[in-house]
């Protein structure tokens, strides 16, 4: 057991027990789902297929249904990509790079916040499938041997590191978060009484058993996972980056991509890991678990990056003028006085005032305050990639060619739909699986509970 | 031929470590410990050993590394010069740079996937493998210590249980098992 300071705030308020800790997680699962959870999971649903419904159609009918012309060759559709594969940053950098700084606070959280990275990934990767117009070539971007004759993929490409950095990044994410999962669909395995409920357990639980022995490989493979995981997390973000950075094109042409990139998505994931339990907590009664430090923490975690982020705009804009490249120049001062000031200025007020706002304690203590703060980066963070895409590109060298970007109905209904099943994924989790790493919370109970660490014998014995 | 496992019970992992100590000083040999949650500190005690498994993450990395390296220069400089802006690929040496990142990725990819599907064979933690936990209890809040007398010749039945009643378990259970 590891003691702790006694002026930190415990991790675990209450007085839990281990069996406690199994009864609070495993309730919400083993009860019948509340009727808001029926309502919720339908209107997900119903957006996610009307999402699914719109990708049918432009697969049919061609990517001509986005609002895309001869200038403006991308738009919504890379903007959303990158959006999401950003929100996918938060859970495997909670789980990996807080495991190698052994932050405990991140036991509470790792399990969904890695849920909803694995979840925002999927729809990060419709993007560029369906961008692709033939979704049934997909597999063209892998290096296969065909017919074709001396035909591969171009390793030169930064699209195609992009390829194979999502992949690793969400095989990678998927086998971490699955092998934190074994012990505790165990648990769950051996409190099921429906006969249905205990073999799909027992399936997913693979057999698991706690012994000694296990534990040992168990915590030595999440620790090299971790080590793996946390270089990878960052060279994700970065070769996303690269798909504009490696560009010549004014205002993607940019050394401070890839720092700015992976600062942005970190951001971002955070935002959402704070919109989605700040809801979750309530709705699950796990209160007690993810309580007001949790959300203080990842509110510093915003501050910082956001912060970062900050400071990239406003390097990115003085860069511009320093280098006396003029279209360069040209290029950022578009942004901020032309046709998409709107966009660039929405940016601007959502991602680097707001999170400044996190240096006051009382404010990012406050979880409603959180919460809005949460919205408002997110919808930040769709602005700064729809402004780094569509606002370089929409003034082409030729004045002939400027052009502006309008979104049609598809364009918006993709964009709606993965939101919506994202929801559905997201609320299917919170349903049927742990959504807290159980197993591991009652490891630092002893440590950080708030019962044990209130106890006199806290600071005396071990 | 038919052996005798006596399982100890225990409410609390600290209980169950100090009472793994005390057993295996006085000549015990502990099978296994059966917990919801790792208990540090306590492989030492039964003797098990550090796993290897990081080591075979290692070789699954390099192996991951050499393919790539191998597949890259295969396509890029053998088997097709790709020529960008007039400069083919005449050497892998001279354009490794845009050969890092996928080096890298698939390193990452080999050694994760090579590492955890080794760490599920030797569990044997497969789909569909039937649980082999003693109770169902051990996978929420109660601690089982396994011991067989078949690793415990020098000890008769009854000194082992008066040693384990003084570590105080919380229950204690005999099975005999062919």
């Amino acid at each position: 057991m590891q003691k702790e300071a006694a002026i930190r705030e415990p991790l675990i308020l209450g007085h839990k027990t281990y069996h406690d800790v199994t009864e609070d997680v495993c309730r919400p699962i083993e009860d019948k789902a509340p009727k808001m959870w029926y309502i919720l999971f339908s209107i997900a649903l119903i957006i996610g297929l009307y999402g699914v419904g719109s990708i049918c159609y432009l697969l049919g009918t061609g990517i001509g249904v986005w609002g895309l012309n001869k200038t403006i060759g991308w738009a919504w559709d890379i903007t959303n990509f990158v959006w999401w594969v950003g929100i996918g940053h938060a859970g495997t950098l909670i789980s990996a790079v807080l495991l190698l700084f052994r932050q405990k606070w991140r036991m509470a959280i790792n399990r969904s916040a890695e849920a909803m990275t694995i979840f925002a990934v999927f729809m990060a990767g419709t993007f560029p499938l369906i961008h692709m117009g033939r979704l049934w070539v997909g597999y063209w971007v892998l290096p296969i041997p065909n017919h074709f004759g001396s035909l591969w993929v171009n390793f030169n490409s930064p699209l195609l590191w992009d390829v194979f950095a999502i992949s690793t990044y969400l095989s990678v994410s998927l086998v971490f978060w699955y092998i934190g999962l074994i012990p505790d669909f165990a648990t769950i395995r051996d409190r099921a009484k429906k006969p249905v409920a205990k073999r799909m357990y027992s399936i997913l639980s693979f057999g698991w058993t706690g012994r000694a022995k296990h534990w040992n490989r168990f915590e030595l493979v999440s620790l090299v996972l971790a080590g793996l995981a946390t270089p990878l997390v960052f060279s994700v973000h970065s070769i996303v980056s690269f798909d504009f950075a490696t560009s010549v094109i004014p205002g993607w042409h940019t050394t401070i991509f890839p720092p700015y990139f992976v600062a942005g998505a970190v951001f971002s994931g955070f935002a959402m890991v704070q919109t989605l339990l700040l809801v979750m907590r309530k709705a699950m009664n796990l209160e007690a678990y993810i309580h007001t430090k949790h959300v203080e923490y990842m509110n510093i975690v915003i501050m910082v990056t956001g912060s970062i982020v900050g400071t990239a705009y406003i390097t990115e804009l003085f860069i511009s003028w320093y280098s006396g490249v003029e279209y360069e120049a040209y290029a950022f001062l578009n942004r901020a006085t032309g046709p998409y000031w709107w966009a660039y200025w929405s940016m601007m007020t959502c991602n680097v005032i707001s999170p400044q706002l996190m240096w006051i304690r009382k404010l990012r203590r406050s979880l409603l305050f959180t919460f809005f703060i949460s919205i408002v980066v997110n919808i930040g963070m769709w602005f700064e990639r729809y402004v780094i895409i569509v606002t370089s590109i929409h003034r082409d060298y030729i004045p002939a060619a400027w052009s502006m970007h309008y979104p049609s109905h598809i364009d918006i209904a993709v964009y709606i739909g993965t939101i919506g099943l994202f929801f559905t994924f997201f609320l299917l989790f919170a349903r049927y699986f742990p959504v807290l790493a159980l197993n591991e919370v009652k490891t630092i109970l002893k440590g950080s509970g708030q019962s044990y660490k209130e106890s006199p014998d806290y600071h005396k014995h071990h | 031929m038919s052996e005798k496992i006596i399982y100890a019970m225990y409410g609390d992992d600290e209980v169950l470590k100090s009472s793994a100590k005390k057993l295996v000083s006085n000549g015990v040999n502990i099978t296994e410990v059966y917990s919801p949650f790792p208990i540090h500190g306590i492989d030492p005690i039964i003797g098990v050993k550090p796993t290897r498994l990081g080591i075979m993450a290692f070789l699954y990395g390099l192996t991951g590394l050499t393919l790539a390296t191998i597949g890259m220069y295969y396509f890029m400089v053998v088997e097709w010069k790709m020529n960008i802006g007039g400069k083919p690929n005449f050497t892998y040496v001279e354009n490794i740079l845009a050969f890092i990142p996928i080096s890298f990725e698939f390193t990452v990819l080999c050694a994760a996937h090579g590492m955890a599907i080794t760490y599920l064979i030797l569990n044997r933690t497969l789909p569909g493998m039937p649980a082999q936990n003693p109770d169902p209890r051990t996978t929420d809040d109660k601690f089982v210590m396994e011991i067989r007398m078949s690793e415990n010749e020098k000890l008769s039945e009854d000194t082992l249980e008066a040693l384990l009643k003084e570590t105080g378990y919380e229950e204690l259970e005999k099975k005999i098992v062919s």
